[in-house]
């Protein structure tokens, strides 16, 4: 079934690629790798994408499918399970190659549409409906009247450079990225610099870290460096509990051998001889394809002990966080590799002089590391041509929320985020309109319809007042009610706050209820409620800027991002739930009024009878009417009336 | 119990940073994290079970529960969110009679919600087992709790 199962595959590449030193391979060399990465397949070959995105939306029973298909018809083809295109939307992916031809891409190729599917193909006639391109860098006979993939704006707009083998190689095979050039900068790394010149080379391209703060990451390495210590750690942050962001785990999941590479350049550069890999809890399909593909490396000699004689040792291992937000953070997530409450530390002492065990220790985000070996590779000047001014290379975003297509991009430095929400994503879904553009997760802020043509830089971020984050970008359209999601963004990080400072303990909190009141309903307005919320509303902005100032850490500091920036940029709608008790979303339950039209009512009772108050009264036949006392407006009423006869206010 | 003492065998005792993996570990094969395994890790750590208790219920990940016959985690992150989970988690748990990280009396069901599961395109998302619900509606929950109840009832 597999091409790359030869015999001696393992020796091959151990001593034809990785041990040979020179750039040029003998030319029966070059053939077998061309063949292990499917070049010019001799039978078609059909790649299915496999992660998570993809599982959610039936990939997996696609896949069987298409085995079975295969084998009842007796078509010889081959099935590769890759990673993660991109477009999240389009999931289940399904590539075909057929000999000689350019590679087609499907989508949304759930169980029932393969059979369709692979009959149009093996008799030439393809769903024309399900087509979205031809990939056309494969040099191959093009297919009449189907788009190119770079004529799709999706496609077009981005700059897939981490993503480049992301959905073209099976995760799960170490040969085939050796066949596509991996590990050789790993091991061009060891044998020709010394752990300055890796720094040097890093703190060179200007690479940042990409988990928010942008600190550069060369310099971060030769603090860890330069510190004086019998050993070093490096850990990598896989940790992404940012709820709408999903950046790391599909690009590890597509593609967790370009990570290992640059968790062991980046070992190297700093001195590490322990790596650790901090994933996500509950992320079971990065943990499994990480744990394959660590056995393979180690099964192939690139971690380990005097690694292909160097005399560099590794150990890469994985840690499974225990499920707390703040362990973002580098100093709780070091008191959680330790066994401790994952609680933050006072900084300095930074990691890199004191971390792990006291040791000097570099935490880097799995998008920065990814970045190391195509670094090495290309070299700091490729790198540098890429972006702006203060920011360099690309930048990965998940695009999550109500854009028309969603899913992973990579961009430019410098792109706007207009062409990421207008472009990439194609707008917003039929009938609605955008709002707003939620950038860096719970502790992030909105970009405005018209603040859209601020550049992915981190400074032009920071003047405008926001920062990079994590990659998550929420497109929010009209049907989101901007209080509802500044209560939820703080209802989370009221959870996640791990309770040592007071100011995020209790500042959370106390926001949380102030908002919860706003959005409640008035089930009286005697007594003083009515007082009790404006005098809350009073105290909001300044409960917001002492927790900015006082907080311990960055959790803490930057959990009012979202109210504040909701309330610059959306003050009319605050204005208008607290003092006309009106959410112009229909979102807020507590605030929607409903009334039954006499006229249209035929008494059928089915309101009446669904109510889960109760609050809705009458006698069969006759028009009924809504207590609105007893009234807690969830809207069944309004969803199951038949003639329309409910209204909402 | 016997499974505790295998699962720490394989640990250094007497070293606190493998706490979180031991209960991880422990977790993993009880579904939960009982009273008895919390005082052998102790004496096994020369940690107090006090100072356990503190670390295992500062995380998320920490049941001191047994899990349902079924259980169900729903997605509660920002898409899901946007795109209506709160009236579905909230069916949910109307069906059940339970909140978020709790077991029905009958230990039949239990439910958590958890931040992105990574299907955003396909919200609000719900997990049983290894099988994916998507697009949730609210007026999909009462037909999906029947399924679950037969599901549980087999099992």
């Amino acid at each position: 079934m597999k091409a790359n199962t030869g015999s001696g595959l393992k020796e091959f590449l151990i001593e034809e690629v990785l041990r040979h030193h020179s750039d040029n391979l003998k030319p029966e060399t070059k053939k077998r790798l061309s063949e292990i990465r499917r070049e010019k397949p001799s039978k078609p070959v059909i790649y299915i994408n496999t992660g998570t995105a993809a599982i959610i939306s039936g990939a997996l029973k696609s896949a069987v499918v298409i085995e079975e298909y295969l084998t009842d018809l007796d078509i010889n083809a081959e099935v590769v399970r890759v990673g993660c295109h991109g477009p999240a939307s389009f999931e289940p992916i399904v590539c075909i190659h057929l000999p000689g031809k350019n590679k087609l891409i499907f989508r949304n190729i759930t169980e029932d549409k393969v059979e369709s599917l692979l009959n149009g193909v093996f008799h030439n006639d393809m769903p024309e409906e399900d087509l979205v391109a031809q990939d056309g860098n494969t040099g191959f006979e093009a297919w009449q009247g189907i788009p190119f993939i770079n004529e799709i704006p999706w496609f077009r707009l981005q700059k897939r450079v981490i993503l480049s083998n992301c959905g073209c190689y099976d995760p799960g095979s170490i040969e085939e990225y050796i066949a596509r050039g991996g590990y050789l900068q790993f091991l061009k790394t060891v044998r020709n610099y010394t752990y300055e010149e890796v720094c040097d080379i890093i703190e060179k391209s200007g690479l940042r870290g990409r988990s928010g703060g942008g600190f550069k990451t060369g310099l971060k390495w030769k603090y860890a460096l330069n510190a004086s210590s019998d050993n070093r750690y490096l850990i990598c942050n896989a940790k992404e509990s940012d709820p709408g962001a999903y950046t790391d785990r599909t690009v590890l999941e597509g593609d967790p051998h370009r990570l290992i590479e640059g968790i062991c350049i980046a070992s190297y550069a700093v001195g590490a001889s322990t790596a650790i890999i901090f994933l996500k809890t509950g992320a079971v399909h990065s943990l499994e394809k990480l744990e394959r593909a660590l056995e393979a490396v180690r099964d192939y000699g690139l971690t380990g002990h005097n690694i292909f004689s160097s005399g560099f040792n590794l150990e890469i291992l994985i840690r499974n966080e225990a499920g707390a937000f703040v362990c973002g953070e580098e100093t709780a997530l070091i008191g959680s590799l330790e066994g401790k409450r994952g609680m933050p530390e006072l900084k300095p002492p930074y990691p890199t002089t004191s971390g792990l065990y006291g040791k000097p220790t570099v935490i880097n985000n799995v998008e920065t590391l990814m970045n190391v070996p195509l670094i090495m590779e290309h070299g700091p000047e490729w790198f540098r041509s890429m972006g702006t001014e203060g920011s360099k290379g690309t930048k990965l975003f998940s695009i999550a929320g109500r854009g028309r297509l969603l899913g992973l991009v990579e961009v430019e430095m410098g792109t706007t985020f207009r062409t990421i929400v207008e472009g990439i994503a194609d707008g917003i879904k039929e009938g609605r309109s955008f709002k707003t553009l939620q950038i860096g997760g719970p502790s992030g802020t909105f970009i405005t319809e018209e603040n859209l043509d601020i550049p992915v830089d981190y400074e032009a971020l920071r003047q405008a007042g926001t920062a990079m984050g994590s990659g998550g970008l929420v497109i929010v359209d009209d049907s989101t009610c901007m209080v509802d999601l500044v209560r939820y963004y703080m209802g989370f990080i009221h959870n996640e706050s791990c309770g040592k400072c007071i100011p995020c303990r209790e500042g959370t909190g106390r926001m949380l209820e102030i908002l919860e009141n706003v959005i409640r309903k008035p089930h009286s307005e005697d007594a003083n409620a009515t007082l009790e919320r404006f005098k809350g509303v009073m105290q909001l902005e300044t409960i917001a800027s002492v927790m900015k100032d006082t907080s311990l850490c960055g959790l803490g500091q930057t959990a009012p991002n979202p109210f504040i920036s909701a309330l610059n940029n959306y003050r009319e709608e605050f204005e208008e739930h607290i003092f006309d008790r009106r959410c112009r979303a229909n979102v807020c339950r507590g605030l929607r009024t409903f009334s039954i039209d006499v006229d249209k009512c035929t008494g059928c009772t089915a309101c009446a009878s669904k109510c889960p108050p109760n609050a809705i009264y009458g006698t069969r036949l006759q028009p009924f009417f809504i207590v609105d006392e007893k009234c807690i407006g969830c809207g069944i009423c309004f969803d199951i009336c038949k003639f329309s006869a409910i209204s909402v206010k | 119990m016997s499974n505790i003492e295998d699962i720490l065998r394989r640990y250094r005792s007497g070293s606190h940073d493998n706490l979180i993996p031991i209960l991880q570990e422990v977790q993993g094969e009880e579904g939960f994290v009982p009273e008895e395994a919390i005082i052998k890790i102790g004496s096994f750590l020369g940690m107090s079970t006090t100072k356990i208790y503190g670390v295992a219920t500062f995380y998320d990940q920490f049941r001191f529960v047994p899990f349902g016959k079924v259980h169900l985690r729903i997605c509660n992150g920002t898409t899901c969110f946007i795109n209506g989970s709160t009236p579905v988690i909230n069916a949910v748990k109307e069906a059940f009679g339970t909140d978020p990280g709790q077991t029905t009396r009958d230990g039949r069901f239990s439910f958590e919600l958890t931040a992105c599961m990574g299907g955003c395109n396909e919200g609000p998302v719900l997990k049983v087992g290894d099988d994916y619900y998507s697009h949730l509606r609210t007026e999909d929950i009462p037909e999906m709790v029947r399924k679950l109840k037969n599901l549980a009832d087999l099992q």
